[in-house]
């Protein structure tokens, strides 16, 4: 039986990722953000899953304005890195694993999660970017992947309540897959951050450091928490929060906290990141 | 018009990219997608307002994009992602596009974010003036 052994949330900024590549990474502006990330590279190398199910959302590189997908699985071999507009990243190709995600589509869908199932995807910042946080820059990825892209670009995405609620799906989806497989969810985007009018450059702590804890104490009550509140709260492109509850419901009623960082700025946006473990999975060291 | 989208005009300096404005918008934006491909941005920046005729977009939304005024793009249905496409031809970071939303100079709204960015306080409500 496959099962889910951690989860993982992380802001997906492609700052960092432009940072990553060139070679930034000592510079003093974004030395204290990527220190934040040593002790999880550390915990990732000697904990690696089989698949990591990546939930991120779309920035118009997939997903054209012709389109919008409320959820969309990655079923296909293989998903390249995107030209989203400075040309590809230099990052590895992300290798999938299409029989789970295949099996993960006949689960989500007879469980009343009407997906959309993607067989060609190009992968932008909010995918590559979390990869590279984790798992530095080697010749291939440790891990096969599944996206599974969200709408949180055009209003309204979907609620927190539904994000949580898929997460639960996932976790009866990946249960039910017959072959042993250790799998992670990452659920990534935020923290508070918004990208466009006079208000730009919102921040809000407070309200951030309250979403981390209640995702780990109290998710049934965050799962209600309305499109509105985030917008006031967290600003508009801080709506990408709903996609950790996804994360979240993927790892049974109770979690343990094993590792939370947060840090402003990157670029425009807040940067949150926290690791959990399911509080029924007991790993020997 | 709904509850759900006219409760979001209460935030102050907010436009919520909602499935009206993505219908507005759609012409705008699929120009902004035709900038990922290299020889769209030579076009584009060879003769700025030619390659735009080409798009069946309103004037308005036209002259935006010529003037560059992201506010005016947002209001006119554009999405940051899609605008990204714009000022990623510019060779602008995020940071610097998003700066010119603020009235800030880019150095100022910089320093904003380093230091710890914008507060909550008197963004939250245009009616609760908070």
């Amino acid at each position: 039986m496959a099962r889910i052994t951690a989860g993982l949330t992380t802001s997906h900024i492609p700052a960092i990722g432009a940072a990553i590549d060139l070679g930034k990474t000592g510079e003093p502006y974004w030395k204290p953000l990527f220190a934040g990330y040593e002790w999880t590279k550390a915990w990732a190398a000697t904990e690696v899953p089989d698949v990591v199910i990546l939930v991120y959302n779309d920035h118009a590189t997939a997903f054209t304005p012709e389109i919008v997908p409320t959820f969309a699985l990655g079923c296909a071999d293989e998903f390249p890195p995107a030209d989203e507009g400075y040309g590809a990243r230099p990052v590895p190709v992300v290798q999938g694993h299409p029989e789970l995600a295949a099996h993960m589509a006949q689960s989500l869908i007879l469980d009343e999660f009407d997906m959309t199932l993607l067989y060609k995807l190009d992968v932008d910042h909010g995918l590559t970017v979390p990869l590279s946080l984790v798992y530095g820059q080697p010749e291939e990825w440790p891990v096969r992947v599944i996206p599974l892209a969200v709408n949180v670009v055009q209003y309204p995405p979907p609620t927190g309540h539904r994000c949580y609620m898929l997460g639960k799906a996932i976790r009866r989806a990946v249960e039910s897959y017959g072959e042993d497989l250790t799998v992670h969810v990452w659920g990534t985007g935020g923290m508070s951050h918004q990208l466009q009018g006079p208000r730009a450059g919102f921040i809000n702590k407070e309200f951030d450091n309250a979403f981390f804890d209640r995702l780990v104490g109290d998710p049934d009550n965050l799962a209600l928490v309305p499109h509105l509140e985030y917008v006031r709260e967290a600003g508009s492109e801080g709506i990408e929060l709903v996609m950790q509850l996804i994360m979240r419901g993927a790892m049974g009623p109770e979690v343990t906290e094993l590792y939370r960082f947060y840090h402003v700025p990157g670029s425009n946006t807040a940067v949150g990141h926290m690791v959990v473990r399911p509080s029924d999975v007991f790993v020997t060291d | 018009m709904t509850a759900y989208t006219s409760e979001f005009d209460d935030i102050p300096g907010t436009r919520v990219f909602t499935a009206q404005r993505a219908k507005a918008g759609y012409n705008l934006n699929q120009f902004c997608m035709s900038l990922m491909k290299a020889e769209n941005r030579e076009r584009f920046k060879a003769d700025e307002r030619a390659y735009l005729d080409e798009w069946p977009m309103t004037e308005a939304q036209k002259q935006a994009v010529l003037d560059r005024d992201y506010n005016a793009m947002l209001e006119l249905g554009g999405n940051i992602y899609f605008l990204a496409k714009i000022f990623a031809t510019d060779g602008l970071s995020y940071l610097q596009a998003v700066s010119t939303m603020t009235g800030m100079s880019i150095e100022d709204y910089q320093q904003m974010m380093i230091s710890g960015g914008r507060s909550p306080d008197g963004w939250r409500s245009v009616k609760d003036g908070s």
